[in-house]
């Protein structure tokens, strides 16, 4: 039996067969699509290495059937910078440390991005530690990472104001 | 991951036409999908319930109750302004659940239909009756701490994980259910069944049936300025709670007029005693009371010796919730939701 869907990913149109239903986005993603920046950690939603944008909302890709996303429009971490330019949450990883070994780094950005987006962390560090707990690092980045979160909210923060002003 | 076959419908008939036992209704999948990789859910079909209209609505009603659709995701109905703030609590609850990730994707029908956490019944190569009926209970006589302290049986100790369902029980939501036959009603007390010797039969839902919403009503509405969700776990975030209460009040003049107290993770469901309750009418707001309702509420609890701690641990987060409801409700979502140590009244309550 093979299952059609059409996604968005990270911004082009892609109609994708899926031959079997037990297929996760996670694993469309890495072994199908060719887009192995989103990681596979716990596999469980434990952990948040395979993090992604569905709709806009950040999800557990390892937990989503593939099948189940016809339409849907989704991000990953290779849609994120616009050319050269650096996703601000991106570059504020690099200002900041926010990584050691990098292999939940990918499921960290698309998270803090998510985060931002929802808008109740703001650049509060209890909230952003908080809001980014299904994320885990192993090098133990924490501390690197909620100042890369604050900071990347800050300066979007002030990027939208300046935009509407 | 076992085979199993994938529907779509796109009508709620298309739904209920689909089933057949041995399938799974699909929400979120942070619940399902995860035990299907665990080998202990292996449902032949698979019907995914997101693409049905109208079970993802939040609908406030004429006279002050509220609908919440089935497929509502935890994050959305906690983020609703106007759910949030009647139901101060159960947003509180929603946000001390699992994580950012999780609360986007789980469905509030999947969060009341969330087995249990219990490691026995989710290692496949251990015996349980609740996944494997007469197998028999390696949790019982073992150091797994996620055990029920009320309402166990020898069948079965596992307690359900659930932070959301805890206020929901306290607040006396109703479940709207649907199934071929029709739609009907099923209280909240009685939808999560105590084990006895079927611990299998987890809830009050008919083969078939699904969850089409949930209703809170506007005299549960009341308790919003007094009430709070408090939940001890072993880490600060993103962790099932070892012990948790959810706690409302109703006060004039200083004087408690109606109460509500529900324990969670002590039991296969949220743990309510109108005796408890009833203490704290006409009484003003006082530790010893709170103390008093504390111990009627978990009358009857038994543990084995190594865990005789997590009894008073339940007593004391009761209380302590029953305190803090007293001291009424944040004017905003606490930075650590439900947690002991976020800030309480102004002042923050760790180091």
């Amino acid at each position: 039996m093979s299952l059609f869907i059409s996604l968005t990913l990270n911004g082009e149109a892609r109609d994708v067969s899926i031959d079997d239903p037990r297929v996760t986005l996670l694993d469309l993603l890495r072994e199908r699509l060719a887009l192995p920046g989103t990681k596979k950690g716990c596999d469980r939603g434990q952990c948040g290495a395979c993090t992604v944008l569905v709709n806009g909302q950040r999800a557990n890709a390892c937990l989503m059937l593939a099948a189940g996303l016809d339409g849907a429009e989704i991000t990953t971490i290779e849609g994120l910078a616009r050319g050269g330019d650096l996703h601000p949450v991106q570059a504020a990883f690099i200002e900041h440390d926010g990584f050691q070994c990098g292999y939940c780094t990918p499921g960290q950005i698309m998270s803090a991005v998510g985060l931002i987006a929802e808008g109740d962390a703001g650049s509060d560090p209890e909230r952003i530690r908080e809001g980014m707990s299904g994320n885990i690092c192993r090098c133990g980045a924490y501390h690197g990472i909620t100042l890369a979160v604050q900071e990347a909210s800050r300066r979007m923060a002030a990027k939208e104001e300046g935009d509407a002003a | 991951m076992k085979h199993f076959d994938y529907v779509q419908p796109k009508t709620m008939d298309e739904a209920l036409a689909s089933w057949e036992p041995g399938a799974a209704w699909l929400g979120g999948g942070t619940n399902l999908v995860d035990l299907m990789k665990l080998g202990v859910a292996q449902p032949q079909r698979v019907i995914d319930l997101t693409r049905i209209p109208d079970l993802g609505e939040i609908t406030f009603q004429q006279d002050g109750s509220v609908r919440i659709g089935a497929m509502v995701s935890n994050a959305a109905l906690a983020r609703h302004a106007g759910f949030a703030q009647h139901f101060p609590m159960v947003a509180e609850a929603l946000l001390s659940g699992a994580s950012g990730q999780l609360r986007n994707m789980a469905t509030v029908a999947g969060n009341l239909m969330q087995r249990t956490r219990c490691a026995y019944f989710q290692e496949e190569t251990a015996a349980c009756n609740r996944r494997n009926p007469g197998a028999g209970c390696d949790a019982r006589d073992s150091d797994e701490e996620l055990r029920a302290l009320l309402g166990a049986s020898p069948a079965c100790v596992a307690t359900n994980p659930s932070d959301f369902c805890v206020p929901l029980a306290a607040l006396e939501a109703q479940v709207e259910v649907r199934g071929v036959n029709g739609t009907r009603q099923i209280p909240f007390a009685e939808f999560h069944l105590l084990p006895g010797d079927h611990p299998e039969r987890e809830t009050g839902l008919e083969e078939g049936e699904l969850i089409v919403a949930l209703h809170l009503s506007a005299e549960a509405a009341g308790f919003a300025g007094h009430a709070r969700y408090l939940k001890v776990r072993d880490r600060t975030s993103f962790a099932f709670a070892t012990t948790a209460a959810a706690a409302a009040l109703r006060m004039e003049d200083g004087i408690i007029v109606a109460g509500r107290l529900a324990l969670g993770a002590v039991a296969a469901r949220p743990w309510r005693v109108a005796e408890a309750e009833a203490l704290l009418v006409g009484q003003a707001p006082d530790e010893a009371l709170f103390a008093r309702v504390a111990e009627a509420a978990m009358a009857g609890a038994e543990a084995p010796a190594h865990l005789e701690w997590k009894i008073d641990l339940a007593r004391r987060t009761a209380a302590r919730a029953l305190a803090m409801a007293a001291a009424g409700t944040p004017a905003q979502m606490p930075a650590l939701p439900a947690s002991p140590f976020g800030q309480q009244n102004g002042d923050l309550a760790h180091v």
